[in-house]
Order: C-alpha cells, then sequence, then structure tokens
C-alpha cells in the first residue's frame, strides 16, 4: 500500500526522449516552463502548447500516464480556476448568489489554467522517461559549476542518490512495522486526529532508530570501498551530449526567444 | 601459498581509550593470513571478530601492536586507500551495504573511487558481476533481488577493486539457508579459482568446517587456531567458551564417548555418511 507512490515515477523505454542526456531534458524543460509562464498572447501561447505537445508525442509515453498527473492534480486546476474566474473584478457576466463572474475573470481563468495544465504536463517529463539514477548524475553535472561558489553538488548528488536507494528499503520495512503492530492490536486509520498522531509513534519510533542505524553502517561501508568524496570520482556512464541533444537545446531556446519576442509585437 | 598477506603483531584495541570506561576489545593478538588462504575467524558475541574485522582494512587503528597488509602498516595514514582497495570488506546486514538504486551502478561504486576510466570500470562490472552470477540482474534495483543475492551484489562491490583479500564478517547470518548456500559456494569457488584471500567471520561453526584454518576468539583473545579437524577435536575448550560444534562432529563425538573409534578427519555429514557406508561394505 506504501509503495504506490508513483507519481512521475520513471517509465522504461525508448524514445527519442528516454535517449537523450538527462542534462538536456533538464535544461529543455526548463526552457519550456519558462516560456509557458511567460506567455503573453496567443500566438505565443500557441508555441509553447506546440512545444509541450511535441515533447508529450515524441516521448511515446501512454496517454494514461500523462493524463495521471493531470488527474492527480486536479483539484489544485479547479481551486485555481475558480479563485480566478470569482475574484477578478470587471464586466459582469453572471451572479450565483453572493458570487460573482466577470468577463475579464473568465478569460483570466481559462488563461491561468491552461499555463498550469502545460507546466503540469511537461514538468514531469523528465522524472517520466529517465531513470532516477542517471537524473541525479545528470543534475549534479548543471550545478557543479556552483562548486567555486560553495555549493557541495557532489555531495547533494550522493544524498540525492541515497535518499532513491533507501526510499523503497524504508517503505519495505514500514510495512513490516506496520503489520506488526496490527498483528498486536494496533490500528493506524481509525480514530481522532490527536489519537491517530498517537497511533503513528510506535511506527516512527523503530523506523527511525533503524535509519540511524542504517546509516551508520552505511558510512563504514562506503568508506571501506574507497570512498572519500566526490574528489579524483569517476563515472562508469560519463554523460554525452549527442547531436539530439543539440537539436532539443536549440529547438527549446528558439521557443523561449519567439514567446519572449512575441510579448513585444 | 606461504606468503604473509596480513601480519598481526601482538595486536591491542580499545574502544573509548580517551576517556576511563575504555573497554579492551582486543588483547596480545598474533596471527599470520596466508595470500590464497580460506581463514575463518570464530567466537561468541563480543568476543571482538568484527573489531579484527575492521583492524586489517584500516576502518580501525591499532591501540597497541602493528597490522601489516601486502607490507603496509596501517597506521600510516598515506597507505590507508591502498590498504582498503587490497581488502575487500563485506558485511552482515546486506541492504546496509548498497549505495545505489541500480545494481550496475552499485557494483561500480568501488572502481568509480578508485578513479578509473570509465571503459576500464564498465570491464571491470560486467566481470564481477559475472563471476558472482548476478550479469542478469544488471540493470535491476537492489532491493528486489534476495538476500543472498544483494550479499552477493556486495561482494561484486568490492571484487570491483581487484582486492587481494575478502573479509566477510557474518555474510551469512542474516540470510535463509538457501542464501547461506548459495553465498558459501560463491566464496569457496572465488577462493579456489582465483586464488582471492577470504576472511570469513562467523560463528556459525558448519561454515568454519569448509575452511584452511580456523582461528577461534574468545575475550578479545586467540583460544585456539589450527585445521578445523585439529580445532574441533578440542569439544571441552570450545564448549568452554560458548561455541557449539557442527551437528555431524556432535554426533561423531557423542558416538566417540560411546566407544566408537571414529576418525579425527569426520567433519561433515556427508563425511560422516561415507564413513558409515564403507564400514557397512567392509562387514
Ligand atoms: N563502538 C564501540 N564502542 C565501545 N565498545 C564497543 C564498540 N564496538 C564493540 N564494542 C565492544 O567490543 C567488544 C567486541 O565487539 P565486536 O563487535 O568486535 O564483537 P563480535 O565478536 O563481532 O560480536 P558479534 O558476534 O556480536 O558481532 C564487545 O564487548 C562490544 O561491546
Ligand atoms: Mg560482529
Amino acid at each position: 500500500m506504501l509503495s504506490g507512490i508513483s507519481l512521475g515515477q520513471y517509465i522504461p523505454g525508448d524514445s527519442l526522449l528516454h535517449r537523450l542526456d538527462p542534462r538536456t531534458k533538464v535544461i529543455g524543460v526548463l526552457a519550456a516552463a519558462v516560456s509557458i509562464l511567460a506567455f503573453a498572447n496567443w500566438q505565443g501561447f500557441l508555441l509553447a502548447a506546440l512545444l509541450t505537445l511535441t515533447a508529450l508525442l515524441v516521448s511515446k509515453l501512454p496517454p494514461g500516464i500523462i493524463l495521471g498527473s493531470l488527474k492527480s492534480l486536479w483539484l489544485l486546476l479547479v481551486i485555481t480556476f475558480l479563485l480566478q474566474a470569482f475574484l477578478t473584478p470587471g464586466t459582469l457576466l453572471a451572479v450565483l448568489g453572493p458570487l460573482k463572474i466577470s468577463r475579464e475573470g473568465m478569460f483570466a481563468a481559462v488563461e491561468i489554467v491552461l499555463r498550469l495544465a502545460l507546466l503540469i504536463l511537461i514538468a514531469f517529463l523528465p522524472t517520466l522517461t529517465t531513470p532516477p539514477i542517471k537524473l541525479t548524475a545528470g543534475l549534479e553535472s548543471i550545478i557543479s559549476p556552483l562548486r567555486r561558489l560553495g555549493v557541495p553538488a557532489h555531495e547533494l548528488a550522493m544524498m540525492m542518490t541515497l535518499a532513491l536507494r533507501f526510499i523503497p528499503t524504508l517503505l519495505q520495512e514500514a510495512e513490516v512495522v506496520i503489520s506488526a503492530q496490527r498483528s498486536r492490536g494496533a490500528g493506524f486509520t481509525t480514530g481522532s486526529p490527536a489519537r491517530w498522531a498517537r497511533s503513528l509513534l510506535p511506527l516512527f519510533v523503530p523506523l527511525f532508530a533503524g535509519a540511524l542505524r542504517r546509516a551508520n553502517d552505511l558510512a563504514v561501508a562506503m568508506e571501506s570501498r574507497c570512498y572519500r568524496g566526490g574528489a579524483n570520482r569517476t563515472r562508469m556512464n560519463a554523460l554525452k551530449f549527442s547531436a539530439a541533444d543539440y537539436v532539443v537545446i536549440g529547438v527549446t531556446m528558439a521557443v523561449l526567444a519567439g514567446v519572449i519576442a512575441l510579448r513585444f509585437v | 601459498m606461504d606468503e604473509v598477506f596480513i601480519a598481526v603483531k601482538d595486536l591491542t584495541y580499545i574502544y573509548n581509550r580517551d576517556n576511563a570506561g575504555g573497554y579492551r576489545a582486543l588483547s596480545g593478538i598474533d596471527l599470520e593470513v596466508k595470500a590464497g588462504e580460506f581463514l575463518v575467524i570464530a567466537g561468541p558475541n563480543g568476543s571482538g571478530k568484527s573489531t579484527l574485522a575492521r583492524l586489517f582494512n584500516a576502518m580501525l587503528k591499532p591501540s597497541g601492536g602493528r597490522v601489516i597488509v601486502a607490507g603496509m602498516d596501517t597506521m600510516i595514514p598515506e597507505n590507508v586507500w591502498e590498504i582498503r582497495r587490497r581488502v575487500g570488506m563485506v558485511f552482515q546486514n546486506p541492504d546496509n551495504q548498497i549505495v545505489s538504486s541500480l545494481v550496475e551502478e552499485d557494483a561500480a561504486f568501488g572502481a568509480e573511487n578508485l578513479g578509473l576510466p570509465a571503459e576500464e570500470v564498465q570491464k571491470r562490472v560486467a566481470e564481477t558481476l559475472r563471476l558472482t552470477g548476478l550479469s542478469q540482474y544488471a540493470s535491476h534495483a537492489p532491493h528486489l533481488l534476495s538476500g543472498g543475492q544483494k550479499q552477493k551484489l556486495a561482494i561484486a562491490g568490492v571484487l570491483v577493486m581487484r582486492p587481494s583479500c575478502l573479509v566477510l564478517d557474518e555474510p551469512t547470518s542474516m540470510l535463509d539457508p538457501a542464501g547461506r548456500d548459495e553465498l558459501m559456494e560463491t566464496l569457496i569457488r572465488l577462493n579456489r579459482t582465483m586464488k582471492v584471500t577470504v576472511v570469513l567471520v562467523t560463528h556459525f561453526m558448519e561454515e568454519a568446517v569448509l575452511a584452511d584454518r580456523v582461528v577461534v576468539l574468545s575475550d578479545g583473545r586467540i583460544a585456539i587456531s589450527g585445521p578445523p579437524a585439529m580445532v574441533f577435536a578440542e569439544v571441552e575448550l570450545l564448549a568452554g567458551i560458548g561455541l557449539k560444534l557442527p551437528a555431524a562432529l556432535e554426533i561423531a563425538h557423542g558416538l566417540r564417548k560411546r566407544g566408537f573409534p571414529l576418525p579425527q578427519e569426520i567433519l561433515t555429514i556427508y563425511d560422516l555418511l561415507a564413513y558409515f557406508k564403507n564400514k557397512a561394505l567392509e562387514d
């Protein structure tokens, strides 16, 4: 039951998007996100939407997965729509009791929901099409120039790697603890919020103690395998840009430039 | 075979030496691990086995005496990383020594830490996964492997550094019997075919039977050391320390006490069965 967390989880595949360098995907999605936030007219919107749709089609992900991210965030979309529609003053369009909808409100609501939906659709593409371990390597490489400013790029990436490694293990452990406590008559899902919180204590205490022991063991094991930080370390799968990567970065940057240019025409 | 790989001389180790409540975990240990040897270190809980294992790869530094690995003193800081490369460590809990969420990436970790070029790392990873029988799981998530497979991955993770010696601290204690057999078979194969020195820390006496030599620790000292047949002959001494004999030896010992003249070479159930079969044929 705890392993059912799957929003944005990697879906193996062999599309162009799957094969791109992880850095390309991160940079491309950032450029697309800025375009989506920056468009100021329908031409700009069309350009950003076209980029998003193309990316989704190229990913060859099943439509159910793509719409899944929208579905799990539908409440956010609805609330944003309603707030925008009801709270924008302007020419009156309709009155529902104490609530008034203006023409401007309607337009603003549609616009912001379109922006949000596009953002959600594109934001999950890197995690959906890249194994986490590669994404981590990509992020490390992207932030590594910041090392000179004191950003611990390697350490952050190692933390992410270890978190990815141990989340499934901790979930498995949590399930064991839950069923052990259940078998002794503990309930985790009933009662008032205070009682519920208290009932979680017997779950978190052993989990936390276990995690500390793991961390200690792991540090010893890593040092035994000659780990001494990021200096001098190499990578088995070095990241490499291919022609496709340059094309994709070029296209996304062109779209971004186009959207921004369109703001001024 | 007679070349000394690890030389331990008059070794003492004291935990929390700076505090008043320092605890002497090892005292006066003299020991030589020969290159290519399969050595078992046995002993009851708290006898100092893990402490000794960690002194072998410079995770701990002696409080007194010396540990020399392939001619390098573990006290000298410049030697530490080469010693850790040469002495690969595998620990008890299979989950707590895997660093990556991908089997092949985990196997690569040690080689990457050595700063080897990517092609060399790939070559070594393929080779060690093959040696440990994990090639087909290269792109799996480690948490989906069985306990025995996880321990084999831990072995692959150190083999990738091309060590001369494997030190394993109770690697089978969290495994089911099938996983235990699988792991022991892998260790014996690596020892016989690759000439890897194996130091196996265990409190399962069944595993000690397979060794070239057994060292028994008790209260931080070496109680007895020698070939398995010799060590297991000291039934009273072992019982006094609190170590249980393997089942076959327990039976053999009981029979001897009742007047059956069984030979000392009987170490396993199979030896025992073979002996009785021969006996039956002779009669
Ligand atoms: N970090 C530590 N600080 C203080 N004392 C310790 C520490 N680690 C171990 N000891 C003590 O040193 C002694 C030897 O411990 P060690 O872990 O080497 O035993 P062991 O033979 O490996 O036992 P086990 O079979 O339980 O693994 C024990 O009495 C233990 O309590
Ligand atoms: Mg121990």
